[in-house]
């Protein structure tokens, strides 16, 4: 199993978000977390990458066998997590090639490998950005600063393309985005599948499940999963929405 | 009945006394000396010095540095070497004394000249470096000289330190002055004067650099503006115990433009103080205040900026931030902007802010692979940058840069 989520409980200032969650993700899968606003989709997302704002009042997060919840945001990311955020932080001063090469080198050093050379690191990222059709003069920019919502979320999946982790949560990558840019993420998404990487792909609409296919669907509600099954789940949910689940959850 | 109540003077006071005794001074040393007197050492009880008192700081006054000797010039010479020349001309001055051995000769156009200090009305800053400092450097530029680039290093040893610099800018002249404070211990306490004239339609860009150990850093720029003049400072203040930099910039010609820039580093128990007073007195005229402090630890920083528009001076277009990150429990920042505004067609703002590191921009890159120091270190460095970026000149840009990295580097170590 790459990812095991067992019984995880999480609150945010005294407020439980998830309650006894459990979730598992076998390697190569993509896997659709869908379900209403205030379900803790979001939160999920957010504790398997290491945010600290929130605290874990009981369960593990077993990534290889591994509990994460020990580890820092950057160990995590070093053993091969990724987050794409919903809403990508600005960070002025910053420029996105020096976060893009700072990111790649810190994670190569966590693994005991060497810096990448400036030539090895320009080509990645030059074939990166040609397939998402992000614009070289961007990179040049602080990182997602002045970036329209679309732009931000094709710098996400092209630090995904860079990085190369092997478990890829995406938290709502579709939100912001107009039908071209949700083509090229998705097809940048769908680039990067194969039988040793996963995803967790959060969402609250069938649309972006019809450009990634999820090999299965899991509904969420009131901080734990309610229900899962294959893709056609999600067909379902888009006809009935969530009414049915949230009274499952209650 | 009234009651005179005297103030106790301090040691250092009592100090100065003794050494402005042995230089046997007259006329307007010993007139500002007596002002000094009156009002002796500047405390909280004085609005303009409230967050830095300079009575209370100020345990024991420094002897008096002498004239350097060949000895001194020869190790000063050898100092020398280290540092990168930022400018065509070159102009040492050692102990506060110019050393015409260690400095270039003059280039065409432009003259170097030894004359006594010309008073400068204002504080104890200003009257004790009139009292005690020795002949002012002038720095005097012919009309259609050119363009001039002038490296101005103090290089200064233990002691108290005073220097005065003057530089008067013809008609249309463009000048760029690299300014750096160097070689200072903890014995060290330093008193600066800069006379910056600008005539009609003069240009000056003027960066300083405050990077050695002196225990006390007390600068005073005071720059004239005539009218369409240009005048443009930043500096980089990161190494004295405590550092004063008062400045008073103000133009009495229409249309001069004044920005005002700078970064400080503060940590440990270290004390940083941008004081500044703008004075808009004829119409059109521009100034710009930009600062950034990093404060680590038990560091206070101080950020004062006034500035003031005369009734005469419509039009002022004035615009001021001052923004500091705090990154310990006991770091402190005092901002105090103001503005007096006695026209009535003007734009001026202002702007202070003080804040943490933004714990999502560390989340985002810790997210990423990126260890929390790392992460911090960067925004760090991306917060200085952007105030570095005001600096016109890239090679004087990247020396500030690597100075930044430095600093930053030696606080993760």
């Amino acid at each position: 199993m790459m990812l095991e989520v067992k019984n995880l409980s999480v609150s945010i200032h005294d407020q439980p978000i998830l309650v006894g969650l459990n979730l598992k993700v076998e390697p190569g899968q993509v896997a659709a977390i869908m379900g209403p606003n205030g379900s803790g989709k979001s939160t999920l997302s957010y504790v398997i990458a290491g945010k600290p704002d929130y605290e874990v009042t009981g369960g593990e997060i077993l990534f290889d066998g591994e509990n994460l919840l020990d580890l820092p945001p950057n160990e995590r990311a070093a053993k091969g997590v990724f987050l794409a955020f919903q809403y990508p932080v600005e960070i002025p001063g910053v420029a996105t090639m020096t976060f893009l090469k700072a990111s790649l080198n810190a994670q190569r050093r966590a693994r005991g490998e060497a810096d990448l050379t400036t030539p090895d690191f320009m080509r990645q990222v030059k074939a990166a950005a040609q397939s998402l059709k992000v614009e070289p003069d961007m990179l040049k920019r602080p990182v997602n600063v002045g970036f329209s919502g679309g732009e931000k979320k094709r710098v996400e999946i092209l630090q995904m393309a860079l990085l190369q982790p092997r478990l890829c949560v995406l938290d709502e990558t579709d939100s912001g985005l107009d039908i071209d840019a949700l083509r090229i993420v998705s097809e940048g998404v769908n680039a990067l599948r194969d039988a040793g990487r996963s995803f967790l792909v959060i969402t609250h609409y069938q649309r972006l499940l019809d450009h990634i296919k999820p090999d299965v669907v899991h509904v969420m509600s009131k901080g734990r999963i309610v229900k899962t099954g294959g893709a056609d789940l999600a067909l379902e949910l888009e006809r009935n929405g969530y009414r049915d689940y949230s009274e499952a959850a209650a | 009945m009234t009651s005179h109540v005297s103030r106790l003077r301090t040691e250092a006071e009592t100090a100065l006394d003794a050494q402005f005794a042995t230089l046997d001074a007259k006329g307007a040393r010993a007139d500002a000396f007596a002002a000094f007197q009156a009002k002796g050492l500047p405390s909280r009880r004085d609005e303009a010095w409230h967050y830095t008192d300079l009575r209370a700081a100020l345990k024991h006054a420094a002897p008096l540095a002498r004239a350097p000797d060949a000895a001194r010039l020869q190790r000063a010479g050898a100092e020398l070497e280290a540092l990168p020349r930022m400018g065509s001309t070159r102009l040492v001055l050692v102990d506060g004394h110019y050393a015409p051995s260690l400095s270039d000769r003059a280039p065409p156009g432009v003259n170097f000249v030894l004359a006594e200090a010309t008073p400068q009305a204002g504080d104890a800053l200003l009257a004790l470096n009139t009292a005690f400092a020795p002949a002012a450097l002038g720095v005097e530029i012919a009309a259609e000289s050119g363009a001039v680039a002038l490296d101005i290093v103090h290089l200064d040893g233990p002691g108290a330190i005073y220097a005065r610099v003057a530089l008067s800018a013809p008609k249309g002249a463009q000048v760029s002055v690299f300014e750096r404070f160097e070689g200072a211990t903890t014995q060290t306490q330093r008193n600066v004067v800069a006379v910056i004239d600008l005539a009609e339609g003069a240009a000056c860009d003027w960066t300083t650099l405050v990077a050695d150990a002196a225990a006390l850093h007390l600068e005073a720029p005071v720059a004239r503006l005539a009218a369409g003049a240009r005048f443009t400072n930043f500096a980089l203040v990161c190494g004295p115990a405590l550092a004063r930099r008062q400045i008073d910039a103000s133009h009495s010609g229409p249309g001069a433009k004044i920005a005002l820039n700078g970064l400080s580093l503060i940590d440990g128990a270290r004390h940083a103080d941008t004081t500044l007073s703008v004075r808009h007195s004829a119409p059109h005229g521009t100034s710009r205040e930009f600062f950034r402090h990093i404060v680590f630890d038990e560091g206070v920083g101080v950020y004062q900026g006034k500035v003031i528009v005369d009734p005469y001076a419509q039009k002022t277009d004035g615009g001021m931030k001052s923004q500091a990150l705090l990154l310990s429990p006991n770091a402190q920042m005092n901002n105090k902007p103001e503005l007096e505004i006695f026209a009535d067609d003007v734009v001026c703002g202002h702007g202070a802010t003080v804040a943490a590191l933004d714990p999502e921009q560390v989340f985002y890159l810790q997210a990423r692979g990126i260890r929390r120091a790392d992460a911090e270190a960067m925004l760090l460095e991306a917060f200085g940058i952007e105030a570095i970026e005001r600096v016109a000149d890239e090679g004087v840009r990247e020396v500030l840069n690597e100075r930044l990295r430095e600093w930053l580097k030696g606080r993760a170590a």
